[in-house]
Formats: C-alpha cells, sequence, structure tokens
C-alpha cells in the first residue's frame, strides 16, 4: 500500500531549541492516526510543519508523491491536505449557513482569478454546503450566528468547513479540547464517521487516551520532539516508555473507567 | 431577491435619467456631483463590509481627475467617457502599487497610511507651480461621441454619463459582491487565519478590494473634474476623503444603492444648510451624522434592507 503521507528525517529548531527532530513516518490513505504525547512534545510543530505553517529545518514531506516541503498552507490547502484547530476557526458573525458557503465556494475557485468569477452562492456550492452540514449533523443551527454557538457544534462547524471540500488527508488539532467529557465521545463519533464516509485519512492530535484507544487504528507518540513509539493503539499504549512518559503508569490501570 | 433589488434599481435610474430635461440646472449639476461621489462612496463601502476604513480615498479621487484634466490638456483629445474611464485605469494602476503595501495593514494603520498616501499626493499636487499649485487648472470643456454640447445641454450630458458609468459601476459591484472575492468580505473582519486555511490569501482578497474601490474613485473623481471644470490639489486633501466616509456612515454598507441615495442626501443636506446658514452648515452637516448614527446605526440604506427583510420574514 503507498503512503498518502510520508515524512522523513523532520527537523524543526527555534535557534537552539529542538521543536522536532528525526521524525520518520509513512501514513497509508484513510488510515486513523491519533498523535499523543504532553504539552511541548512535538505534536502541533509536526501538524504545523505538514500543513506548510511552519517550514521545516531539515527534511521532506510528501503527500501523494509530490514533494510538498515548505509550501505555503494555502498551496498545500488546495492540494487536499485540511486542518481544524485546537480553538475553533470560524466566522462568528456569520451564520453556520453561511460559514460552510463560503468553505464550500473557496474550494470550488479554480485558477488565479477564481476567487472573482466563482459565485458564493453557486447551486454546486450550496448542495456542497448543505451535504456536509448534514454528514456533521448540524442542519438545525443552519441559521444561528457562530459566535453564538455551543462549543461543540462550533467544533463540528470547524471540522466541517475543512472537510467541505473534500480533502484527502485531514489533521486535526485536539478537536475534543474545550469539550465536557460527556460531549466528547459523542462529538467524536460524528466526527469519525463523517471523515469515514468520506475515505479521509485523518491525523488527530489528543491528550484522552480512551478516545485515541477507540477512534484511532494507529498512534504516534511524541516525546521530546521526536515519535518514541508507533504502532496499533493497544501496543503503544502499553509500551513502558509512552507509559512513563505521556500517559503514566500507575493511573491508568488496564480495564478501569473514567471517574 | 437579487432580482427584484435589480428591478429596483433599474426603475431608480430610469427616473433619474428621464427626470433629466425636467430638472432645474442646479438640481442636475448638484445630483452629477452627488453621483459622482456615489461612486467614491461605493469603494468605501467594497472596503468597509470588510472592516477596513480608508482615510485617503480622495487619492484616487485626485489621481482620476487629474489624469481627466491632464491628458485633455496635453493631448487635446476631449471624449468624456474615454476620459473618464483613462481616470478610473489610471487610479486603478495607482491602487494595484500602493495595494502591495496597503494590503498588509488593517484597522487604524490601514486608515492612517491610506491618509498619509493622499497626504503625499496633494503636497506634490501643491508644489507643482506647472499644475498651477493650491489653485489648480480648468479642465478643457468635453466633447460626448463626437457631440460638443455647451452650457445646459453639456450640464445634462455630463448627468447621463454619470448616471451611466454609476448603473454600469452598481451592476459590476453587484456582481462583485456575489463572488467568492466579494463575498470575502465579513470573513476578514472575521478571521483571516481560517480564510488562509481554506486555501486562499486574505492580502491578496484585501488587494483586490483596494483596487476595485480605487478605480471606482478614479471613475467618480474623473466625472467630478469634468462636471466641475477645474480641479485643484483639494481633492486629494483629507477632508476630502472625510467627506467620503462621512457619507459612507450616512448612507451605510447594506445596499449599492444606498452609496447613490446617501450621496444625493449628503449634498442636498449641504446644499440647504450652506444656503440657509452660511456660518454654521458644518454644524447641520454634524446634526445630520449624529442622528443617524444614534438612530440608524446601519445608515440610511438599512431602511431599504430592513424593509427588504421583513418582506422576506412575512412572506
Amino acid at each position: 500500500m503507498s503512503a498518502i503521507l510520508a515524512v522523513e528525517n523532520l527537523e524543526k529548531t527555534f535557534g537552539s531549541l529542538v521543536a522536532a527532530r528525526d521524525i520518520n513516518v509513512s501514513i497509508p490513505a484513510e488510515q486513523t492516526v491519533g498523535v499523543i504525547g504532553a504539552n511541548g512534545a512535538g505534536k502541533t510543530t509536526f501538524i504545523n510543519m505538514i500543513t506548510g505553517h511552519l517550514t521545516p529545518t531539515k527534511g521532506t514531506i510528501r503527500f501523494e508523491d509530490r514533494d510538498i516541503t515548505g509550501k505555503p498552507s494555502r498551496e498545500i490547502t488546495r492540494l487536499g491536505i485540511s486542518r481544524s484547530f485546537q480553538v475553533a476557526q470560524v466566522f462568528p458573525t456569520l451564520t453556520v449557513f453561511e460559514n460552510m458557503c463560503i468553505a464550500a465556494a473557496i474550494a470550488r475557485c479554480r485558477g488565479p482569478f477564481g476567487v472573482l468569477t466563482t459565485p458564493l452562492r453557486s447551486p454546486a456550492a450550496i448542495a456542497e454546503a448543505e451535504a456536509t452540514l448534514e454528514l456533521f449533523q448540524i442542519g438545525l443551527y443552519r441559521h444561528t450566528p457562530a459566535n453564538t454557538l455551543p462549543q461543540g457544534i462550533r467544533k463540528l462547524l470547524d471540522i466541517g468547513m475543512a472537510v467541505v471540500g473534500w480533502p484527502r488527508l485531514l489533521l486535526l488539532d485536539e478537536p475534543t479540547s474545550g469539550i465536557s467529557i460527556e460531549e466528547k465521545f459523542g462529538l467524536m463519533s460524528v466526527v469519525m464517521t463523517a471523515l469515514k464516509s468520506r475515505k479521509i485519512t485523518v491525523l488527530f492530535v489528543e491528550h484522552d487516551m480512551e478516545i485515541v484507544e477507540k477512534f484511532a487504528d494507529r498512534v504516534l507518540a511524541f516525546y521530546d520532539g521526536t515519535v518514541i513509539a508507533d504502532g496499533a493503539p493497544d501496543k503503544t499504549l502499553a509500551d513502558p516508555r509512552v507509559q512513563e512518559l505521556i500517559t503514566g503508569v500507575k493511573l491508568r490501570p488496564k480495564g478501569a473507567t473514567h471517574a | 431577491m437579487a432580482t427584484r433589488a435589480y428591478l429596483v434599481g433599474a426603475l431608480m435610474f430610469l427616473i433619474a435619467a428621464a427626470a433629466g430635461p425636467v430638472l432645474p440646472d442646479w438640481v442636475v449639476s448638484l445630483a452629477t456631483i452627488a453621483f459622482a461621489n456615489a461612486l467614491v462612496v461605493l469603494g468605501l463601502v467594497v472596503m468597509w463590509r470588510a472592516g477596513l476604513v480608508s482615510f485617503g480615498q480622495a487619492l484616487y479621487y485626485c489621481v482620476g481627475a487629474y489624469t481627466v484634466a491632464l491628458f485633455a490638456r496635453w493631448t487635446g483629445f476631449t471624449d468624456a467617457i474615454a476620459l473618464v474611464l483613462l481616470g478610473g485605469i489610471a487610479a486603478g494602476i495607482v491602487a494595484v502599487l500602493v495595494g502591495f503595501l496597503l494590503a498588509r495593514y488593517r484597522e487604524i494603520f490601514f486608515a492612517m497610511l491610506s491618509l498619509a498616501l493622499s497626504m503625499i499626493l496633494y503636497g506634490v499636487l501643491v508644489k507643482t507651480e506647472s499644475l498651477g499649485s493650491t489653485d489648480g487648472f480648468t479642465v478643457a470643456t468635453p466633447t460626448i461621441l463626437g457631440f460638443a454640447p455647451r452650457g445646459d445641454a453639456l450640464g445634462r450630458a455630463l448627468y447621463w454619463l454619470t448616471l451611466g458609468v454609476g448603473a454600469v459601476c452598481a451592476v459590476l459591484i453587484g456582481a462583485y459582491f456575489r463572488s467568492v472575492a466579494g463575498a470575502l468580505a465579513a470573513p476578514i473582519r472575521d478571521n483571516e487565519i481560517r480564510i488562509e486555511f481554506l486555501g486562499v490569501s486574505a492580502s491578496r482578497i484585501v488587494h483586490v478590494k483596494i483596487f476595485v474601490a480605487g478605480v471606482l474613485g478614479g471613475l467618480g473623481g474623473g466625472l467630478a473634474a469634468l462636471a466641475i471644470g477645474h480641479v485643484d490639489p483639494n481633492m486629494a486633501y483629507w477632508t476630502t476623503s472625510g467627506g467620503f466616509v462621512f457619507v459612507t456612515v450616512l448612507a451605510g454598507a447594506g445596499s449599492i444603492a444606498a452609496a447613490f441615495i446617501g450621496s444625493l442626501c449628503f449634498e442636498a443636506v449641504r446644499s440647504f444648510a450652506v444656503d440657509a446658514m452660511p456660518s454654521l452648515w458644518q454644524l447641520t452637516l454634524g446634526s445630520a451624522l449624529l442622528l443617524t448614527i444614534l438612530f440608524l446605526p446601519d445608515g440610511l440604506g438599512s431602511l431599504l434592507t430592513r424593509r427588504r427583510k421583513s418582506g422576506e420574514a412575512s412572506s
């Protein structure tokens, strides 16, 4: 199986600080990968390098056999890599539908003058926006301004806006941050069902290990800027180094449920 | 909804055009200036919707006006339509150039930088003696498609020309507002990061807005130069820019028609105020603005859109 994303010897330094180093990862299409690690371990740096927000100091990133290292984020988005944000990034004064419609219309722009020649509310863009609202089950909020949405719905809108343009790879930066424990699983199953139905390869950063165990096919454990474990969730989470450095050994004995 | 707005706009245009021959001369000249200025205001509306306020729109107004005046003076070419188009093109070129700088700034920095640029032009013109310094110079009498109307007939011809240019611009800006580039206005004000990660450059979208507003400013300036028959550096002065911003607040950014109606109201109120109270006319205008902000925070145009919205809700 050929990899949709292949990262080799990736390194990012800020002056003398090494934020990421020796990252070698290859992700096959349609895999769902959980990214774990303590704060400052390099997870977001890794995501930011793939989406072009940061330029790697060393190494290469290949997406669908095309070198995308150091390309600007706009171009990378156009190639088919989308992302959502830890803090939902929506257009607060617009309604849910308007948010989605803008995202859908932008995805339909082609060429240097596409933004001028592509209508905002073309039937195709409206249909695409409606379909994505249904997919993420937020159609009920269609006419609600985004700044009055409950946190979970805003997250779904944020992810929906990243998905409406049919990306092949989606990076979710802490999709459940700021969401109450009761809502987390519901939110993640809506998101993951939606992404599966569109055959999107997913990388998601997550701190809740139960979520990771339930939704990831594979887990990347980051520590000190590099990947210390990579494999199936049960295997990676059982890794002694992962337990020592990230999840903690005694805090989560096997079989225990969340308090 | 869009078709209804077009029909109402077309009706307003036809009434204004048909009224030309029966209106008194002073109304025709007042309306010509008002509609020429409305184009500049329309440009401000384009940027206003994205949260950008330019206090230097007089730069494009003045570039348009001086282009018309200078081209006619140097070449002896006097066709009004071509001259006005040239004014728009020249201002558009200036807008693209200064846009490389301006598109990177927002909020007060954008406002002040645009103000500074217009004041540079003012300074240059004041110091240029060959262009009449502060006095400016007279614009050659224009011809229109080979006709050379004089006196009242010229005034009416320019009135119709201004209406025509205004109508074309209104239709084009309407189309622009429905495109992705035009619709990316509130989103620019709201969240540029999201725009970037959807795959579009926010500063390029702003650059386009600066260009569109610049062309509109140049067309307005060119028409005003022909209608007034004179250009001077005050066309680039900051109070001129401030006047356009004033009208934009008065009109509101909600609709295209509002720019024309607002501009007409402004010119009318100013004329009456100057006539009735020569020493206190600024006070009248200030009060009008204060009342607008207090009771119609979205401008006169909100009267149009509000009715349309309530009509939709009930139907």
